[in-house]
């Protein structure tokens, strides 16, 4: 008899101590990253932003997240654990999880799901991605700008649409600041492993390049280029402590407005499903100051084409633009389609390399 | 002073014992741990050991989750087993995994979108037949010049990364996935799709693989002449090449084993619960398969329950940082610690502690 009531009051209090994690009001916010949210990079950004979101709503909303969450299988347990456990809105915050998410999705028709860089949508899932190769043209101007051996380095991570489209946007502009430029790329299958990037830049620097762009998230290429001589960007963060040299600008991940205008939309009930994609003007795509020996007249004439990239008057994907095989892909004043970007797997005229399959 | 003396004969009772004491004193000093990072030290592990299988709101969605998260870990840690007892170092379980994946793949992709129930069945040949030609590369090398499995199987798994990041980018690319890396995706392909064999258990045929894999070794070991002499491989060399066993062809046996397995587990994890080849398909099974193999001290029935613990360790800890914030790597921590109390309880089983007077010189 008091074994039975031990037990009783054992599952009560287990009863209790659970009831407050699903008895809610307040609207739960959840978040997925790919990988460890102190990785410099990638999901330390969304991680941020989601703080900030969490610091705006205060006590209004309850956040919860995972960090760390292999794309595939696992993630789709761990979403469906989040659904269950009473999460309203559920951004996932890399494109591994797209159909994970729209899998999950399916089968918790109230819950809401953001998925990021990704191209499918459904009723509660909405696709956001940042046009990242608006940034791309600010920082190719100034590297074309600022090489003295005419040769600048191009570190890629995938050989995707995303990546790719900043290859173009980053040669685009570097052609229009300096005709000469060449420009190298390496590949190195990853997002983000410093020991590889430091190399693939030392590599770079070994071949005369003197100014490189990264399209990983790591702060390896500043560090040897610190030390080599050249220029480079902070890229996903400002990376400001290596200004003036090497850092000459950067393009930084903004996701915390978008975070907060998703989860208001969430209180407010007007939350529907979108796909967007949105650069410098909505904030998403940020540029840092520019530092370092940057001549006064070309300072100005990227900050000019910021604010017109901003305004919309200016599209970095304007033609007359062939492509690497000089065939016409854009005609004269002609702007590209978001549709043929999105998809984007050829090179632009000029450059030499071939893209790795 | 207190010295470790040898037995005789190893303990029979600390072998069934040593599991349980490190589980334990896993959960103590991970309690301790939970506790210093601020969190519920008994919730945390509540929710860790208990939650997954008996929560009202998560046990239901989590305990089939069991099965598929172990199934391919019990069918690759099977293999590997097999390969260790006889002193052969496959360590590269994760490239034979990914080829495994990518070759059955790309088999049933070459007839898509055919509806024949023959398909399925053909891509699981061809993703063992993938992981075991991948595990031949370090057996021949081995036999023909004696280089060391251990190396050339481990590099091997990075030669297999990036032909899955080319496979994905490439040439097992989706033609619908407007130019984004990714195979088309298996669950939206009946014919081939690995589902649930019965709604709601999470047991699909990478899962009953895995079983028939656990009865296959233990008969294998314990009743076959091959098993014999893997282990006397394994545990006297010149004794097993005097009694007339080549050890090449148990090196080939071993890693040929393991290699399949390992693929067949990658083309089930494709079809199933992955659905597609992408970049970041392979997610360390291969390697944690270890881990499984070692916690099971490489026997059948211990390799099912270590797969099985790991499997719940990674669920609730997953829980656990959805439900306390636990941040991930004091999850991945607790799980090392408990791989490290159980090789640490281990020496009991083979020493003894004495605890003798400073008398001996």
């Amino acid at each position: 008899m008091k074994r039975r009531t031990l037990l009783a009051s054992a599952a009560m209090g287990l009863a209790l101590a659970a009831a407050p994690a699903f008895a809610q009001d307040k609207p739960k916010i959840a978040f997925v990253y790919v990988g460890p949210v102190n990785d410099g990079g990638w999901s330390q950004h969304h991680h941020e932003a989601a703080v900030k979101m969490k610091e705006h709503f205060g006590d209004a909303i309850e956040m919860v997240e995972q960090e760390s969450v292999p794309e595939g299988a696992d993630a789709e347990r761990v979403l469906t654990q989040m659904a269950l456990s009473g999460a309203d809105l559920i951004f996932t915050t890399s494109f591994g999880y797209m159909d994970p998410t729209i899998n999950v999705a399916a089968k918790f028709p109230d819950v809401k799901f953001e998925h990021a860089t990704g191209y499918k949508t459904a009723e509660n899932v909405s696709a956001y991605s940042a046009r990242f190769y608006e940034g791309r043209a600010i920082t190719g101007y100034l590297a074309g700008a600022m090489t003295k051996s005419n040769k600048i380095g191009y570190i890629g991570s995938f050989p995707i649409p995303e990546v790719i489209r900043g290859i173009n946007s980053s040669f685009l502009h570097a052609k229009k600041a300096n005709p000469d430029v060449e420009m190298s790329v390496v590949w190195l299958s990853t997002w983000f492993d410093p020991a590889k990037e430091a190399d693939a830049t030392q590599a770079l620097l070994d071949q005369g390049v003197d100014v490189v762009l990264a399209h990983t998230d790591s702060t390896a290429p500043l560090s040897v280029l610190e030390k080599a001589g050249g220029f480079g960007f902070g890229q996903a963060g400002d990376m400001y402590d290596y200004a003036p040299q090497p850092r000459l600008s950067s393009i930084i991940d903004e996701w915390a407005p978008y975070y907060i205008d998703r989860v208001q939309a969430i209180i407010d009930g007007t939350w529907t499903s979108q796909n967007v994609w949105q650069g410098i003007g909505d904030g998403m795509v940020g540029i840092g100051e520019i530092t370092g020996p940057v001549p006064e007249d070309v300072k100005s004439t990227v900050l000019k084409m910021k604010d017109d990239i901003a305004a919309g008057t200016y599209h970095p994907f304007t033609g007359p633009i062939n492509k690497q095989d000089g065939s016409a892909w854009l005609a004269d004043g002609e702007v590209a389609e978001d549709g043929v970007l999105a998809g984007m797997d050829f090179y632009v005229e000029g450059l030499t390399a071939e893209i790795p399959n | 002073m207190i010295r470790l003396e040898k037995r005789p004969q190893p303990s029979r009772l600390w072998t069934v014992v040593t599991p349980l004491i490190a589980v334990v004193l896993t959960m103590v000093v991970g309690g301790i741990m939970f506790a210093l990072l601020g969190k519920p030290p008994l919730e945390a592990i509540r929710t860790i050991f208990w939650d997954p299988l008996f929560h009202p709101q998560f046990a239901g969605y989590s305990r089939p989750q069991l099965l598929v998260k172990a199934g391919p870990l019990i069918l690759i840690a099977i293999g590997l087993s097999i390969g260790f007892k006889a002193g052969i170092w496959n360590i590269g379980a994760e490239g034979q995994y990914i080829m495994g994946a990518v070759t059955g793949a790309a088999v049933g992709l070459a007839f898509y979108p055919s509806e024949s129930v023959l398909l399925f069945p053909l891509m699981v040949v061809a993703g063992a037949l993938g992981g075991w030609a991948w595990a031949m590369i370090p057996a021949v090398l081995k036999t023909r010049f004696g280089t060391n499995e251990i190396l050339v199987s481990l590099m091997l798994v990075y030669v297999a990364e990036n032909i899955l990041a080319s496979a994905s980018a490439s040439w097992l690319r989706s033609p619908e996935g407007m130019g984004f890396p990714g195979s088309r995706n298996f669950k939206q392909w009946p014919a081939v799709h690995n589902d649930e064999l019965i709604a709601n258990t999470g047991l699909h045929w990478g899962v009953v693989a895995a079983l028939i894999a656990v009865i296959a070794a233990y008969v294998l070991m314990a009743r076959h002449i091959q098993g014999y002499n893997i282990r006397l491989t394994g545990e006297a060399p010149r004794a097993a090449r005097f009694s007339g066993v080549s050890p090449a062809r148990i090196v080939f046996l071993c890693l040929g084993i393991s290699g399949a397995l390992a693929g067949a587990a990658g083309l089930f994890e494709v079809t199933g619960p992955a659905g597609q080849i992408t970049i970041d398909f392979n997610s360390g099974y291969g390697f944690t398969a270890i881990i499984v193999a070692f916690l099971g001290r490489l026997n059948p029935v211990g390799i099912l329950l270590a797969g099985l613990l790991m499997a719940l360790t990674y669920i609730g800890g997953e829980l656990a940082q959805l439900m306390l914030g636990l941040p991930g790597a004091s999850i991945q921590l607790f799980q090392g610690m408990l791989l490290f109390f159980l090789l640490a309880t281990d020496v009991f089983t083979n020493y003894r502690i004495r605890f003798a007077k400073g008398e001996l010189a």
